[in-house]
C-alpha cells in the first residue's frame, strides 16, 4: 500500500485498481457477519476453496468473507456476482452441487433459493427479494462487495475520495456546514443535530480536542454498529478523520465494547492500513493536519455507552455518568473539548460529503434526515439488519421488509430503541419511523432495535425483562434509578407473581415521574419508557395479572395452571416420565390426574404430550 | 474553559456578575458559580446530603435539584453542579421540585430506614413513612459519596471507592482487602452524614476498614493523636521529620 501524498496519487491508483478488476468476473461472497458467522460462515467458505482448488476456479473465481448481508433469518448466506444469485442456508454439503451447477453450469441450485412464505414464489436475485427492495443502503451498502480485511476493495469503491475532498478542497467551517445543512442526528440514539455538535466543539479553544467513537453498542438485540465495524471498519475511520479536521482535533479514540474482539481486531487493521497510506499521522494527504486514533475497549458495562461515563471509564475511572453542564464538546475527555459520536453517525459523514448535504437532506422526513440501520429480530419472519429512510412506516418493515408475523400470528406490539424504548402497539403500524415520531408515542429511536412481539408475548413479563436489565446495568449512582429500578423490579414481580395491586401500578407511575425528572443520565430517565408505554396500551394486561390473577398469554408461570383432559387423555404416560416432581399419576391407559399442588409449572408435560391433553391456562 | 465544580476551587474560574432570577426574585451572582452556592448566597435555602464546599459535587443524592427554564420547556437539574448563567430562571420548590425530593428521600427512607439524618430531612419534607421496599433493615449507607470523595480529594490516599452497580453497589476498598493505601485517619467515618463507617479503639489501637493502626501518643501531655501511620504519611508528603507531627495540637 503507498502512501498517498496527492490527489492525482490517490486518483491514479483508484483508477489502476478499478482498471485491473474485471466487473463480470464470478465473485462468491460468503457473508461472515455476525449472524452467518456462528451458523458456519467459516466452514462453508473453507469448502468453496476446496472445491475451487479441485476444479481448477481458483484463478477465475474470486471468493470472498464479507460484511453482513442483512438477511440473517437465512444464514448462511451467498451472493454469487455477477448475477446477484443469493442463496440462503447454505452448508459446506451444498457447496460442491453449487459449484458444478451454478458456477460451472450456470444453473440455479432450487432449494436454496429463497421462497415466499405466503405465495411460495421464488426469487432468486438479490433485488428480487423483498427484504431487499424496500431497503436504501448507505451505511451497509459496501458490506456485501467488500473484503474488510482489504483496503483496496475499500479504494475501489471510492472509500476515502470523501476525506481527500475535505482535506485537500474544503475549510473546517464548510465541512461543519455541510454536516449541519444534511440534517445528520446521532444514531447512537441521542439524536443530538451532528453539525451543531461538532460546532460547539469547533468553537472552544481549548486544547487539545478528541473525537471519540462511541463503539460500546450495549442495547440487547442490536449488532448495527457491530455489523458496520466488521464489515467496512474504514467508513468509520474516514468519518472520523474528516471530522477531526473540521473540529481541530488531534487525537481520536474508539471505544469498543470488551464483547466486540473480532470488530477490535477489524478496526486495527484498518487503522494501520489507513497509517501505512498515509490517511493517519502526520501531515495527511500534504494538508498540514496530523491525526491519529487509538482503540480503546471497554469492560462489560452497558452504562458506559453513556457519553459521560464512556469518557470516565477512558480515563481509568469508575464507569458512571457525570450530571451535565458542561457538555463533552466543552470538557469532555480529560477535560478537554471533545466530540463523541455512535458508530453509524460517523460512517453516514464520508458519503455526506462525497454525495453532497443536499442529496442526504433530500432522503428522510423534515426533522429525520437519511437512512436509520435497524436491527429487526423477533417475532419476523425475516430476521436481520435493514436501511431505510427516515419516514418508512413500522408496517413496511415489519411486513414488506420483515415478511410478517411469524408462524401466522397476530402482530401484539414493537418494542423501539432497546431497553430506554417503549413498545408500540398496532395502532400505530402506520407511524412513519423518525425521532420525533417514535417519542410522540411514547418510544424512542434508540440505537436502532426492533424486537417485534406477537400474541404470544406477555407486556408485563416484556416490561420486567427490560426493567431487569436496566436494573443489573444501572451503575448506581444516583438514587432515582437505583433505588427506582429496584423498587420496580420489584412490584414487577410482585405483579407476576399473582401479589400485585393497583395502588403498586399508580406507585410505579408516580416513581417513573421522579426518575424520568431527577435522573442523572438516559439510563435512568429513560427506564421509564417501557414501564409507561405498557401500562398505557396494555393496562388491560397489567389489570389480568392484579385482580384475576392471570397471565392471558400464558407466559407467567407462577399464574399459569397446567391441567390433564380426561376426555383425550391416553394414559401413555409420556407426561409421567417427563415430570420432574412426580406430580402426575394414574393408571396406565387411563386419564392422568395431575396434582396441583406439586406442580411447579416447567411445562415439559406440557410438551410431551402428542394427543394435545395437557392445557394450560 | 475547565469547569470547576467544588466552591473553592470555582473563584479561579468564577466570572463576571450576571442577572438571573430565583424564585421570581432578580439577583446577581457569578457566572459559573453553582446555582446551589447563588441561590444560598442569596437566601434561598435548597437540601443537599452529598454535598460538601470543601469537595467537589458530583450529582449523586439529587435532593438539590431545581427547575429552570419557562414552562413548558423546563427542566429538573442538580443545583450543585450547574453553573450560574445569565438570564437563568430558576424554582428551588416547584411542585415538579418538591414531588422529586419527597420521592428520593422516599426511596432513602426504605433503604435505610434506621438512618437518622434521612428520618429528619425525609420528615422535613412531610415524608414519615415509605411505600418502598426494604432489603435490609439495618443498612446505613446512603452511597452518597462523601467518604469516597474525602478521601480521594482532602486526604488524597483514595482508599476507598464505589464497587459494582446497582445491584450490589458498595463503598469498598480494592478488591474488599486491606488497603495499603488508607492511613488509618477516619476521615471517611468524620464526613459520613450517617455514621455508618464502623472504627474502633481499644488499647491504643484503631481499627478501620479492616486493618489495625496503632495509635501514636503525644510526647507531651500523653492523649493519643492519630494513627502513627497516618502521621508518617504527613512527614512524607511535608518533608518535615516525622517527630514534628508526635505532639498534639494542644501541646504545641
Amino acid at each position: 500500500m503507498p502512501r498517498f501524498e496527492s490527489t492525482d496519487h490517490l486518483r491514479e491508483y483508484r483508477r489502476q485498481l478499478v482498471a485491473k478488476r474485471d466487473p463480470n468476473q464470478t465473485q462468491v461472497m460468503v457473508c461472515a457477519g455476525p449472524g452467518c458467522l456462528p451458523m458456519g460462515s467459516e466452514e462453508v467458505a473453507a469448502a468453496f476453496r476446496e472445491e475451487f482448488e479441485k476444479n481448477g476456479l481458483g484463478a477465475k473465481v474470486l471468493l470472498k468473507e464479507c460484511g453482513c448481508h442483512g438477511l440473517c433469518a437465512g444464514a448462511v448466506r451467498v451472493l454469487i456476482r455477477p448475477q446477484e444469485i443469493t442463496y440462503q442456508h447454505v452448508t459446506p454439503e451444498d457447496v460442491p452441487e453449487i459449484v458444478e451447477k451454478t458456477l460451472k453450469e450456470g444453473q440455479v441450485v432450487d432449494r436454496l433459493v429463497y421462497e415466499d412464505l405466503h405465495s411460495h414464489e421464488k426469487a432468486v436475485h438479490k433485488g428480487e427479494i423483498p427484504f431487499f427492495k424496500g431497503q436504501m443502503p448507505i451505511v451497509l451498502r459496501k458490506l456485501d462487495v467488500i473484503d474488510p480485511t482489504s483496503m483496496d476493495d475499500y479504494l475501489a469503491m471510492g472509500g476515502y475520495r470523501g476525506l481527500r475532498q475535505a482535506l485537500l478542497e474544503m475549510k473546517p467551517d464548510e465541512i461543519i456546514d455541510a454536516v449541519d445543512k444534511s440534517g445528520l442526528r446521532g444514531r447512537g440514539g441521542g439524536g443530538f443535530p451532528t453539525g451543531r455538535k461538532w460546532r460547539i466543539c469547533q468553537d472552544e479553544l481549548e486544547e487539545p480536542k478528541f473525537i471519540i467513537c462511541n463503539a460500546d453498542e450495549g442495547d440487547p438485540g442490536a449488532f448495527m454498529d457491530r455489523a458496520v465495524m466488521e464489515g467496512d471498519p474504514h467508513a468509520v475511520l474516514e468519518g472520523m478523520i474528516i471530522g477531526a479536521f473540521a473540529i481541530g482535533a488531534s487525537k481520536g479514540y474508539i471505544y469498543v465494547r470488551h464483547e466486540y474482539p473480532l470488530a477490535v481486531r477489524r478496526l486495527q487493521l484498518a487503522i494501520d492500513q489507513a497509517r501505512e497510506a498515509g490517511f493517519l499521522g502526520k501531515n495527511i494527504l500534504r494538508s498540514g493536519f496530523n491525526f491519529d486514533i487509538q482503540i480503546s475497549r471497554g469492560a462489560g458495562a452497558f452504562v458506559c455507552g453513556e457519553e459521560t461515563a464512556l469518557i470516565h471509564s477512558m480515563e481509568g475511572n469508575i464507569g458512571e455518568p457525570s450530571p451535565r453542564p458542561p457538555y463533552p464538546a466543552q470538557a469532555g475527555l480529560f477535560g478537554k473539548p471533545t466530540v463523541i459520536n455512535n458508530v453509524e453517525t460517523w460512517a453516514n459523514v464520508p458519503e455526506i460529503i462525497n454525495m453532497g448535504a443536499d442529496w442526504y437532506a433530500g432522503i428522510g422526513t423534515e426533522n429525520s434526515k437519511g437512512t436509520k440501520v435497524f436491527s429487526l429480530v423477533g417475532a419476523v419472519n425475516q430476521t436481520g439488519l435493514v436501511e431505510v429512510p427516515m419516514g418508512t412506516t413500522l408496517r413496511q418493515i415489519v411486513y414488506d421488509l420483515g415478511g410478517g408475523i411469524r408462524q401466522d400470528r397476530e402482530f401484539k406490539a414493537v418494542q423501539t430503541g432497546g431497553p430506554s424504548g417503549g413498545c408500540i402497539p398496532a395502532q400505530f403500524l402506520d407511524l412513519p419511523v423518525d425521532y420525533d415520531s417514535l417519542q410522540s408515542v411514547g418510544s424512542i429511536m434508540g440505537s436502532g432495535g426492533m424486537i417485534v412481539m406477537d400474541t404470544t408475548s406477555c407486556m408485563v413479563d416484556v416490561a420486567r425483562y427490560f426493567i431487569n436489565f436496566l436494573y443489573e446495568e444501572s451503575c448506581g449512582k444516583c438514587t432515582p434509578c437505583r433505588e427506582g429500578l429496584k423498587n420496580l423490579l420489584f412490584i414487577l414481580d410482585e405483579i407476576i407473581h399473582g401479589r400485585g395491586t393497583e395502588e403498586q401500578l399508580a406507585l410505579m407511575e408516580e416513581l417513573c415521574d421522579t426518575m424520568a425528572a431527577a435522573s442523572i443520565c438516559g439510563l435512568g430517565k429513560s427506564a421509564v419508557n417501557p414501564i409507561r408505554s405498557t401500562i398505557k396500551y396494555f393496562r388491560e394486561e397489567y389489570l389480568a395479572h392484579i385482580r384475576d390473577k392471570k397471565c392471558h398469554a400464558l407466559v407467567c408461570r407462577p399464574l399459569l395452571k397446567y391441567t390433564i383432559d380426561p376426555e383425550t387423555c391416553t394414559g401413555c404416560l409420556a407426561c409421567v416420565r417427563e415430570c420432574p416432581v412426580g406430580a402426575i399419576s394414574g393408571k396406565k391407559k387411563l386419564p392422568q390426574e395431575l396434582d396441583q399442588e406439586l406442580c411447579v409449572k416447567c411445562g415439559l408435560c406440557y410438551e410431551a404430550c402428542q394427543f394435545d391433553a395437557v392445557h394450560i391456562e | 474553559m475547565v469547569w470547576k465544580i467544588s466552591d473553592e476551587t470555582a473563584f479561579d474560574t468564577l466570572g463576571d456578575e450576571v442577572r438571573l432570577t430565583i424564585n421570581g426574585v432578580t439577583i446577581r451572582a457569578p457566572q459559573n458559580q453553582s446555582l446551589l452556592v447563588t441561590a444560598r448566597q442569596n437566601g434561598f435555602e435548597i437540601p443537599t446530603l452529598c454535598y460538601h464546599r470543601d469537595l467537589p459535587s458530583e450529582g449523586q443524592c439529587r435532593m438539590c435539584v431545581v427547575e429552570i427554564g419557562e414552562y413548558p420547556r423546563t427542566q429538573i437539574v442538580n443545583s450543585c453542579t450547574f453553573p450560574t448563567q445569565a438570564g437563568l430562571v430558576v424554582q428551588t420548590h416547584s411542585e415538579k421540585v418538591v414531588q422529586s425530593r419527597r420521592i428520593v428521600l422516599e426511596l432513602l427512607l426504605a433503604r435505610t430506614p434506621k438512618a437518622k439524618a434521612i428520618q429528619d430531612l425525609a420528615a422535613a419534607h412531610g415524608v414519615y413513612e415509605s411505600r418502598f421496599k426494604t432489603d435490609d433493615p439495618e443498612e446505613l449507607c446512603i452511597l452518597c459519596g462523601l467518604c469516597v470523595r474525602t478521601c480521594r480529594e482532602v486526604v488524597g490516599v483514595s482508599a476507598i471507592s464505589m464497587k459494582g452497580r446497582t445491584p450490589d453497589k458498595q463503598v469498598a476498598t480494592p478488591f474488599m482487602e486491606q488497603s495499603s493505601a488508607c492511613i488509618g485517619c477516619g476521615s471517611c467515618a468524620f464526613i459520613c452524614p450517617t455514621n455508618v463507617i464502623p472504627y474502633t479503639e481499644k488499647d491504643g489501637v484503631r481499627t478501620i476498614w479492616g486493618r489495625d493502626f496503632e495509635l501514636q501518643p503525644c510526647n507531651v501531655c500523653g492523649n493519643y493523636i492519630a494513627p502513627k501511620y497516618q502521621l508518617e504519611h504527613w512527614a512524607k508528603l511535608t518533608g518535615d521529620p516525622v517527630e514534628t507531627f508526635f505532639v498534639c495540637r494542644d501541646c504545641r
